[in-house]
């Protein structure tokens, strides 16, 4: 059974794009068949995280209008051949997505994926809601911070009222991303602490990002942390989060860099 | 990968290749103003469509249409599936 999952946060900036990114392909490298959708419509960037923004011809909004076939306007990742990415659209506005339009594209990616990972666009208007309405599972991308804590709150305010799940009465399954998590400001208590944000938002934690300059790297050179340097921290946070969304039971760890002297030398250039 | 390289061959760094990237997606991206260059693939599409429907009954999801723009020229690739019984006979 496919399952739909959206990357959501109220707030912008706080890394839900680099977040679909890196757990479509996490989930990708385990051999399930995933689809990233950009839902981010004028404002689209997951076509340039993931690398693919040479090769966009169709996009979300044509299928959705019918002027393309969904299999047109899917790209497959050059990397990793379970992956594929459907971009939005940059010149369209948003009111050219269909509640109706849109049912019918996740019908079809349903059918043809594992997993449908929809990467929200900021804010809690129509945009966000229509990325979050078919989901079965949603990641909130949260910043150790208060507005994006609010934010986050909101949002699941939101998950709970207006997906179809909660209009026929289920849940959707909530799970808490946190990134750009910095240790050396959380020890220094400059920032929310993991738990004050588990205690206010209270919902399950699927992993904790650090705050990387791989994560910068990976988005210059267009591909997803989980590709581009798959044994960094941050990936690594990624594939665990990623392990824990199929199912496995797996503890959360801070993650700390543990790094040798030849790590060091070796690695400071790249 | 290895020891010597890493010393020697100083890796492209990120921010030149993101540098690079966003040339070419800016180029094509302002040149084609509002929607003019994926108008004109979508019209290509069509057309394309069109002649190949006119020749043999091949299922629209089989026919791909993709581009790869770069800085100097873009490709346009078309990728069709013709069905087993005509692949045959009609290739000359
Ligand atoms: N773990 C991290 N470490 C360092 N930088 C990060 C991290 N996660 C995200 N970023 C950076 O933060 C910025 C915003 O990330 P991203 O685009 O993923 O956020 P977003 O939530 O999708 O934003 P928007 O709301 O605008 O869609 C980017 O520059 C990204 O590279
Ligand atoms: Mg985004």
């Amino acid at each position: 059974m496919a399952k739909v999952l959206v990357v959501t946060s109220g707030k912008g900036g706080v890394g839900k794009t680099t977040s679909t990114a890196a757990l479509g392909a996490a989930l990708a490298q385990s051999g399930q068949n995933v689809v990233v959708v950009d839902f981010d419509v004028g404002l689209r960037n997951l076509d340039l995280v993931m690398g693919a923004e040479r090769r966009v011809v169709f996009d979300l909004i044509n299928v959705v209008q019918g002027d393309a076939r969904l299999s047109q306007a899917l790209i497959r990742d050059k990397r990793c051949e379970t992956l594929s990415i459907l971009p939005a659209s940059q010149t369209r506005d948003k009111d050219a997505l269909t509640s109706e339009g849109v049912a019918r594209v996740m019908d079809e990616l349903r059918e043809k994926f594992d997993w449908v990972i929809c990467d929200s666009p900021a804010g809690i208007e129509r945009g966000a809601q229509l990325a979050m309405y078919h989901a079965d599972m949603a990641v909130i991308v949260t910043n150790p911070e208060v507005s994006s804590v609010r934010d986050s709150d909101r949002i699941i305010g939101l998950l709970d009222s207006k997906t179809q799940k909660a209009e026929q009465g289920e849940k959707v399954e909530k799970h808490l991303l946190l990134t750009r998590y910095d240790p050396a400001r959380a020890a220094r208590k400059e920032m929310l602490s993991v738990e004050d944000v588990l205690e206010i938002l209270s919902i399950p934690l699927l992993g904790i990002v650090p705050e990387s300059e791989d994560v910068l790297k990976s988005s210059n050179v267009g591909a997803p942390v989980t590709l581009a340097a798959p044994t960094s921290l941050p990936a690594r946070a990624y594939f665990e989060a990623a392990r824990r969304l199929s199912g496995e039971k797996l503890e959360v760890s801070v993650p700390v860099e543990k790094r040798g002297f030849f790590d060091w030398l070796f690695k400071r250039d790249a | 990968m290895s020891f010597l390289s890493n010393i020697f061959a100083r890796r492209q760094q990120s921010s030149s290749v993101a540098k690079d990237r966003l040339q070419i997606l800016l180029a094509h991206e302002r040149g084609a103003g509002e929607a003019g260059e994926s108008d004109l693939i979508r019209q290509l599409h069509k057309e394309i469509m069109e002649v190949i429907a006119r020749h043999v009954a091949v299922d629209q999801d089989k026919v791909q249409i993709k581009v790869d723009r770069g800085s100097g020229c873009s490709m346009l690739e078309i990728d069709v599936e013709v069905p087993q019984q005509l692949s045959g006979k009609r290739v000359s």
